[in-house]
């Protein structure tokens, strides 16, 4: 089933990804075409097969809770866009 | 013999007998770049004065009586690999500027046997990509013929290695990104088992399928490699907890008795006649060296590809949710609100490619589609990777071509994903069944190389370098090189 215009501005907005005019339309066609040929996987019936999330499962890996050293605030820091004193800054999350 | 043509073991074998610096050996590299580069641009980042520095300390160190696995060893590193102090941007607009606070895993531990770090290889951005073109920077172009491109997404490190702008290099491998670049570039790659390699400071694509792992001249540069950055990382809980074997002991060259498969749904529609006929040949030959030919079957291989890009997409869009534009990298300056600035930040901080596979993913997951997107996708990898266990229960190891053709165009599918798609299509059932492979090299067609892949069971490395190079050993295709 083609995407609508309408799910490809939502699937966008769900991933706060702004898009162009012309990224819509391009995107429109080209995920519909992508999804056309996932389709294929239902010709397989998988109902009795679990779903696999990683191929080399390890186990419940703890570690002792011990403090260890962090990163240096100065050298992070250092990367962000906008800080204020040892915070990152941006806009107002909360309106007034 | 010039000092740019040395590999890593013969190398190696000139700095322990004192007939060679590391800063002489690192200067002539620097020099190639310097040459050679501007037509190749195999590297995003060159850090000479870095370089020659740890090179000067290799030498130092030697002098002093120490060896190391990698003591004055000039590499490259792909960048979407953490390198503290060194820019490091996946290829990507929204990384411009971001310097590392730390070292991914897999660099500290090139440091730490000694390696020199040349710089930042070129990749398709946040590997995502078979061509390098997808790079938000510039293409890389293929040393064998510079209107065609070397692969990817790993295509810098490939290109580099090939090229003689460096001694071995690391690249990353979610669906083939090592060695897809490593078959259209004419050297070895090897993706390892899923946990072998720390995925620490390697940013994430889709972290259930990727890793590490080396690009290199011949198979026994590959297993030096392969030694020096693989092992427990505490800081990748998905790293395996098992000591690491010496892998250049498994090049004995004697592959007597080994049984070789041959899946049969890798050859047929789509692949290249010279390719097909260049991996039978190199059939041939493992034959002649003693091992077991047996054809087997992988059912549901057909179905890896839009398995693949229905999974991959659908972590990528969880992993790449990080870029805000609040704590590192690209920030659109003239947001209205804190929701513009996010939209803004990623219309203009992300490459086409990028945006097709969040969007994928985003709709792979979202409410109404998960089930029929991403747990299907889910249950099929279970599928794939019972094909491969099967598989694997019979044979050693297996035996398939790399890619479907030899290296195309640029330009000739950038506007056609599902083509692009297509290239991977002999590499990404490994990664989604988690075990290792290498391709080499094993012939050319119109004067491009072509790669044969050894797969192998999880954490059977030392396998497949056995029967790499016990080819290796019987043809000569390491000696052939671009003419630059």
């Amino acid at each position: 089933m083609p995407l609508s215009r309408e799910q490809v501005l939502h699937i966008a907005e769900l991933a706060k990804l702004g898009l162009s005019e012309e990224e819509v339309t391009r995107f429109t066609e080209q995920l519909s075409e992508i999804l056309a040929y996932a389709e294929r996987l239902n010709a397989l019936d998988t109902e009795a097969i679990s779903p696999m999330a990683q191929a080399i499962i390890q186990r419940n890996v703890t570690r002792e809770d011990v403090v260890q050293p962090s990163l240096p605030v100065e050298e992070v820091l250092a990367n962000a866009p906008q800080r204020h004193e040892n915070f990152f800054r941006v806009k107002p999350i909360l309106e007034e | 013999m010039e000092l740019h043509e040395l590999s890593i073991f013969l190398a190696l074998h000139y700095l322990r007998r004192r007939e060679l610096s590391s800063v002489e050996l690192t200067r002539a590299i620097l020099k190639r770049i310097k040459r050679l580069d501007p037509l190749i641009h195999a590297y995003l980042r060159v850090t000479p004065e870095l370089a020659l520095k740890a090179a000067a300390e290799a030498d130092r160190r030697r002098a002093q009586g120490e060896d190391l696995p990698l003591l004055g060893i000039p590499l490259a590193i792909k960048d979407v690999l953490c390198t503290k102090g060194i820019e490091t941007t996946c290829g990507s607009r929204i990384l411009h500027g971001f310097v590392p606070p730390y070292d991914a895993t897999v660099v500290a531990k090139l440091r730490a046997a000694g390696a020199v770090i040349l710089g930042k290889t070129n990749t398709d951005e946040f590997a995502m990509g078979s061509s390098t073109e997808n790079s938000a920077y510039f293409p890389t172009r293929n040393p064998w013929a510079l209107d065609r491109v070397p692969g990817g997404s790993s295509g810098g490190s490939a290109a580099a290695v090939v090229a003689d702008l460096c001694l071995g290099a690391i690249g990353t491998d979610t669906g083939g990104s090592i060695r897809q670049p490593a078959a259209f570039c004419g050297v070895v790659g090897l993706k390892p088992t899923y946990g072998r390699v720390s995925r620490y400071g390697l940013v994430a694509f889709a972290s259930s399928l990727d890793q590490a792992g080396p690009l290199a001249k011949n198979v026994t540069d590959c297993a030096i490699l392969l030694e020096a950055i693989a092992g427990y990382d505490p800081k990748d809980s998905t790293s395996a907890n098992l000591p690491v074997p010496s892998y250049t002991e498994a090049l004995t060259g004697d592959i007597k008795g080994m049984r070789l498969g041959v899946p049969k749904e890798y050859f047929g529609q789509g692949l290249q006649p010279e390719v097909e006929r260049a991996i039978l040949e190199a059939l041939r030959i493992w034959k002649l060296l003693g091992a077991e030919i047996i054809e087997v079957s992988m059912p549901h291989t057909e179905y890896a590809l839009p398995t693949y890009y229905l999974l991959a997409p659908a972590e990528a869009s969880a992993n790449l949710a990080r870029y805000d534009g609040v704590r590192y990298g690209y920030l659109y300056p003239e947001a209205q609100d804190i929701w513009d600035a996010y939209r803004k930040t990623r219309q203009f901080g992300f490459g086409a490619e990028v945006k097709r596979r969040i969007m994928l993913g985003t709709y792979a997951l979202s409410a109404g589609y998960y089930d029929a997107y991403y747990l299907k996708a889910q249950k099929v990898r279970t599928l794939i990777k019972q094909d491969f266990d099967r598989a694997l229960e019979v044979c050693d190891a297996l035996i398939a071509p790399t890619t479907p053709t030899v290296a195309f165009h640029l330009g000739e599918k950038v506007e056609d994903p599902l083509q692009m798609y297509l290239q991977d299509v002999f590499t990404l059932s490994l990664n989604l069944a988690g075990l290792c492979g290498i391709s080499i090299p094993c012939g050319f067609a119109d004067g491009l190389p072509i790669g044969v892949q050894i797969l192998g069971g999880a954490y059977q490395e030392e396998t497949i370098l056995r029967v790499a190079y016990a080819y290796e050993m019987a043809t000569d295709w390491q000696f052939y090189n671009p003419e630059l």
